[in-house]
């Protein structure tokens, strides 16, 4: 058993490796960039002191709760149009980092505008004092003083992403978690179920370890 | 002196669900150039509210702010940020950016101006230096006291030379010692720099040692505007006289004050505060008069004398003797215990 065990890790560990890793680095790079946007965005444009816009504040926050909404995996076959049309391919971890992207940039918007929401708003009001223009305060107040729970946010978002890899991975996308489904649950290869989930176990923990770190240097 | 600052029957309001709120009713004021002024009243008065319209953190809901004859209620964007960097503001809760460094929260002020940035290095330890903190540069906010923040806080307000600085309460939070220090500094600021200080406080110590005049506020009203010294002498109206009662606060102990029936509070301004006022009762008019508690206070270097005083056993003609002849040298009032003096 542990042979058989062993020959199946040793034959797809890898590609599953290679895999996950595409889903992960696409997804997470670009959700961080957008999700920052669109979470400063929802922000700003609810906020009177800087760019308020109810009209562009209750459109960009509709389409969040919209998305959010979506069981993920019903996502990843509503938007299989989309990544079509996108990447060229509804299978692979490419085609499936689509839905991974827009699930996490909307996840990700949702923590950073509540993390900047938690900003102080004497500090604010003090940065307004001075005379600063909107994107000076973004820049250095806003960011500065949200730089904690944005850090903690992209954990939790990140965390969140390998799941979403997982189940992802079970409709075409490959991976870890797929490779947990396809031998550990269709063919009852437990050795493998357990070896993968030690496998998630341990990135979780690391990634969680490093999110806490950042966000404790940025803390003063 | 030429006025600064002028509220023209300033109104703001705000609504809370159906509610409507008048923070601060109809207010005119003048602010005179290069004045400390002071502006003091009871929690809620609409102070901090009137004091914000200055530089716009609050729009007024009508009436005018006038800053170097300029109606400035209706400026926006890079107008309004011009304002602002002639106007510098520091807070009851310092509001320094908690993740960056006294450098940094200083510097902000100067990147708000768009500073070069060669020069920015050296104008915030010029700024740190005039504080007394320019061996804090590298700290964060949160290894300071609170004097100390204040200050830091102060230096920022200052950075871009701005012609006006409000102070919102500025020492409230702070304990005596550095309340000290925050109103020394800014003592020294004032002697060393032409600028125009709006001070905002209840706390009646404050008021004494730093303000020129003073506009006392109740209930979104100023009730009273007048010299320092004349309103600390004279309160005229009921919120000035429980400013000034406070500082007449002598917490007597109860049997004092149930065994010295005919107590009086006698105040006595500039040049009868050092005069022998109570001895020449006794000479003249052969009776006794207990002080009970008593004080020279100096408020912007003139002395204020206040003085608790018991009239005993004295008939009711020659009662009214004393009290007229003390009444022509000095400001007297019957002192009912300490909550309601």
């Amino acid at each position: 058993m542990l042979e058989q065990t062993l020959r199946i890790l040793r034959n797809e560990l890898w590609k599953a490796f290679y895999e996950t890793a595409v889903m992960m680095g696409i997804s997470f790079a670009l959700s961080l960039v957008l999700g920052l946007l669109l979470g400063f965005a929802l922000y700003l444009t609810e906020t009177g002191a800087f760019f308020k816009n109810r009209a562009l504040n209750s459109i960009a926050s509709g389409i969040v709760n919209f998305i959010r909404s979506i069981p993920f995996i019903i996502l990843v076959v509503f938007t299989l149009p989309l990544t079509f049309y996108l990447v060229g391919t509804k299978i692979g971890p490419v085609a499936a980092s689509v839905p991974m992207t827009i699930a996490a940039t909307v996840f990700l918007a949702r923590l950073v505008e509540g993390g900047l929401k938690e900003v102080d708003d004497g500090v604010i009001e003090a940065a307004l004092a001075t005379g600063a223009r909107s994107l000076l305060i973004v820049r250095k107040v806003l960011l500065r003083e949200a730089a904690p729970s944005i850090a903690r946010a992209v954990t939790v978002v990140f965390i969140n992403l390998i799941g979403c890899s997982a189940m992802a991975g079970m409709v075409g996308g490959g991976g870890i978690g797929n490779l947990a489904v396809q031998y550990g649950y269709y063919r009852y290869e437990t050795g493998v179920m357990v070896f993968t989930i030690v496998v998630l176990v341990v990135i979780v923990q690391i990634s969680q370890h490093l999110g806490d770190y950042v966000a404790s240097k940025f803390t003063h | 002196m030429s006025e600064i600052i002028k509220f023209d029957n300033v109104e703001v309001e705000f609504t809370r669900g159906s509610e409507r709120f008048t923070a601060v009713g109809g207010v005119s004021l003048s602010i005179e150039k290069g004045e400390f002024f002071g502006i003091v009243g009871a929690s809620g008065a609409g102070k901090s509210t009137l004091v914000r319209t200055i530089n716009l953190l609050q729009r007024p809901t009508s009436g005018r702010v006038l800053v170097d004859g300029r109606d400035v209620t209706a400026l926006k964007g890079r107008e309004l940020s011009a304002l602002r960097l002639k106007i510098g503001m520091i807070f009851q809760h310092f509001n320094l950016i908690r993740n960056a460094t006294v450098f940094d929260n200083v510097a902000f002020a100067l990147e708000a101006s768009s500073t070069p940035r060669a020069q920015i290095a050296p104008r915030v330890v010029d700024l740190l230096r005039l504080v007394g903190l320019e061996d804090k540069i590298r700290l964060y906010p949160g290894s300071l006291s609170g004097g100390q923040k204040q200050r830091v806080a102060i230096a920022r307000a200052l950075a871009n030379k701005p012609e006006i600085l409000l102070c919102d309460e500025a020492t409230s939070a702070l304990d005596p010692d550095n309340t000290a220090e925050v109103v020394e500094a800014l003592k020294r600021i004032k002697e060393s720099y032409p600028i125009t200080v709006v001070f905002i406080t209840h706390q009646e110590q404050v008021a004494r040692s730093l303000f020129d005049r003073i506009a006392v506020m109740d209930k979104g009203r100023v009730v009273e505007v007048g010299y320092a010294y004349d309103i600390f002498a004279h309160p005229k109206s009921q919120p000035a006289r429980d400013l000034v009662a406070r500082a007449a606060d002598y917490e007597l102990p109860r049997e004092v004050l149930e065994r010295e029936k005919d107590l009086f509070l006698l105040t006595f301004k500039e040049e009868h505060a050092y005069d022998a006022v109570i001895s020449e009762v006794a000479r003249r008019f052969g009776t006794d008069l207990s002080i009970i508690a008593g004080k020279i206070d100096y408020i912007r270097h003139k002395p204020l004398g206040v003085l608790l005083v018991s009239l005993r056993t004295v008939s009711e003609r020659k009662r009214q003797e004393v009290l007229a002849y003390i009444r022509e040298r000095a400001c007297i009032t019957e002192y009912k215990g300490a909550s309601n003096a």
